[in-house]
């Protein structure tokens, strides 16, 4: 038979995933009308809350606190199951006891981003005004937006300097405003796989996505919750162009090559005869269960907006000039969202500003992807990494 | 054991007591404590980490992949690099000291990275191995063949070593390029200095590599009041 609705959605999962952006299984931090949010496009957001998680322990003199910034569709749950997926958390590679951003150690935070959807004020958040949910009426944000509320989380946890400030992909790009909005608030940071600016290539794969969206009739003009409706298709579509720029030709063709999906021979159909068709739709419509539609037009818009170049009269280097902060930088060889050129031009900048920055380049076929992955190599630097500037910072060891 | 696990791999591989090489602890020694340090072609960290057990503030520049992960999983503050194009991206003044460790003769354009080294740093170390060594010299005269030594063991079809060169002829760069030899070292093959008060030759011929330690030259004194002669 042959499947005509290229990917089936869970209408199901729209009340859960409703009721997890305005009432997140997560802590909670509350902002009234008297602390607003200010934001880039000129809105004062109030009142507002973050949602976020936390693992370990704080130490007394509060010097020990990692702040993990989260990539586009990812969210707070980094290292315990997913509350609306059940799956295990979203960096367990690199967080937990024992890991590199060890939780006997460190004092882990990880908020989900202004304008996500796990919990955090954004479009699938119910506007206290209109007691309806916001759609199109949230204003559009930024990633120095997201870093400002952040800010304010941390001001909120009483912590004065964060030990170090990590993430991968638009986390890199947040964990990069972090260092260049708040540099002596930053001891160390670790910008993975990310850019100073978004590339038009990016761009250009953001407005597929976004398109792809709003071209499902379920979209509604963003007023879907409205009509009990949900676009997962054109959300599953935007997905599905993405997850091919997180890999790589190389990964796609170890994992699936031209092999097919529990058939011997072509049907002469549009179904999922290839694996890699079968995998990517997968990819689609479990995307779709977790995430609102709005936001992801929303996070994208972000990331295409960024460029700390631009906030600094065309160059870069100013933008790090006398920095403190210890970098790590670290890109993929297959990464081809982020190229390794992207993160030479954040080293490049360091070094001009005087920077203590550490930059290697790992070789893998994983694509994108390779940070949230089991790579020995990155494991190893990040450990390494994270462990000297504990030193520096007077950390001890675990107590175990 | 669960300590274990949380040593980062550098320290849990290697042994604590390291044998140093005796051209690291040469040109460790050139260096004063509390100064800030760029090594470029910094290999594995193994300079950079006698130099940071010294109080000594360092940054590494690697070619080599291998090197630059090994280096940034020993906690060493290094970015992948190359010394004939990355140093233009460093600012003047930036370190104390640029040490160029046996890399010299591997870079495109020799000059061009010496006037990098003493742009960025106030002070420039090189070492390199010395082509007009005895050892290499009878090489080529009696077996009329590229020498090789246990130092430098590749062949000459898959040396990374383009610009090999003898100390006469680096001292003649330096005089050429306005700079001040502040400390010159012989090193003989078991890497121990050779006499002090030895000629020039006798270095040129017997040692297997040169050190120096290098600073700008004061720009050719202006001609005194004194000089001047009216037309």
């Amino acid at each position: 038979m042959m499947n005509i609705h290229p990917v089936k959605g869970p209408i199901a999962a729209n009340g859960e995933r409703a009721h997890e952006a305005d009432h997140p299984t997560s802590l909670v931090a509350q902002f009234g009308a008297d602390q607003p949010l200010r934001l880039e496009c000129g809105v004062d957001l109030a009142p507002f809350q973050i949602a976020y998680q936390t693992y370990g322990t704080l130490n007394a003199d509060k010097s020990n606190a990692i702040l993990v910034c989260h990539a586009l569709t990812m969210d707070q749950h980094i290292a315990n199951p997913h509350p609306l997926t059940g799956k295990p958390g979203g960096w367990l590679t690199l967080v937990g006891p024992g890991k590199p951003i060890d939780t006997d150690r460190y004092f882990v935070v990880c908020s989900n981003v202004i304008g996500s959807c796990m919990g955090s004020t954004g479009p699938a958040s119910t506007n206290p005004a209109t007691g309806k949910v916001w759609g199109l009426d949230f204003p559009v944000i930024t990633i120095p937006d997201m870093v400002r509320a952040q800010a304010m989380l941390i001001d909120r946890l009483g912590i004065d300097k964060l030990f170090c400030v990590v993430g991968g992909s638009m986390g890199g790009m947040q964990v990069l405003q972090w260092s260049v909005a708040y540099p002596e608030r930053v001891f160390s940071a670790m910008p993975i796989a990310c850019a100073t600016r978004h590339s038009a290539q990016n761009i250009a794969f953001h407005e597929l996505g976004r398109q792809a969206v709003m071209a499902d009739p379920d979209w509604a003009h963003g007023r879907y919750v409205e009509t009990g409706a949900h676009p997962h298709r054109g959300l599953a579509v935007a997905r599905m162009a993405a997850h091919i720029t997180y890999l790589s030709d190389a990964a796609l063709h170890r994992k699936f090559g031209r092999r097919m999906q529990d058939r011997e021979l072509p049907t002469f159909s549009f179904d999922a005869d290839f694996q890699v068709e079968s995998y990517l739709r997968y990819q689609g419509s479990s995307f779709v269960e977790r995430f609102d539609a709005n936001s992801y037009l929303y996070l994208t818009r972000a990331m295409d907006y960024f460029d700390i170049a631009a906030d600094h009269g065309g160059v870069l280097a100013a933008a790090f000039r006398g920095t403190q902060t210890r970098f790590c930088v670290v890109s993929f060889t297959s990464d081809w969202l982020f190229p390794t050129p992207e993160s030479r031009a954040i080293v490049h900048a360091l070094n001009a500003g005087g920077a203590r920055v550490s930059f290697a380049e790992v070789e893998t076929d994983k694509g994108h992807d390779a940070f949230l992955l089991d790579e020995p190599e990155f494991i190893d630097i990040a450990r390494a990494f994270l462990h000297s500037a504990a030193t520096a910072r007077g950390l001890g060891r675990a107590e175990r | 054991m669960a300590v274990q696990e949380s040593l980062p791999l550098g320290t849990s591989e290697r042994p604590m007591l390291r044998v140093h090489r005796a051209d690291h602890l040469l040109v460790a020694d050139m260096v004063e404590t509390g100064s800030k340090v760029l090594d470029v072609g910094c290999g594995e960290g193994d300079l950079m980490q006698l130099l940071e057990s010294r109080g000594v503030d360092c940054r590494g520049i690697e070619l080599s992949r291998e090197g630059v992960n090994r280096c940034v999983s020993r906690g060493l503050a290094v970015v992948q690099g190359d010394a004939d194009t990355d140093l233009d991206n460093y600012t003047d003044d930036a370190f104390d000291y640029v040490i160029l460790s046996q890399t010299l003769q591997a870079t495109r354009q020799p000059k061009v990275v010496l006037e990098n080294l003493l742009r960025i740093g106030r002070r420039a170390i090189v070492s390199f191995p010395n082509f007009g060594y005895i050892n290499m010299r009878l090489q080529l005269l009696i077996n009329g063949q590229m020498p090789r030594t246990e130092n430098l063991p590749a062949t000459w079809y898959d040396t990374p070593n383009i610009h090999f060169c003898t100390i006469k002829d680096f001292v003649v760069l330096c005089d050429e390029i306005n700079v001040k030899m502040e400390r010159a070292v012989a090193l003989d093959r078991y890497g121990r200095p050779l006499r002090l008060n030895a000629p020039w030759w006798f270095w040129n011929m017997f040692g297997e590599q040169g050190v120096f330690l290098l600073s700008r030259a004061q720009k050719k004194p202006a001609a005194s009041p004194g000089d001047y002669i009216a037309p």
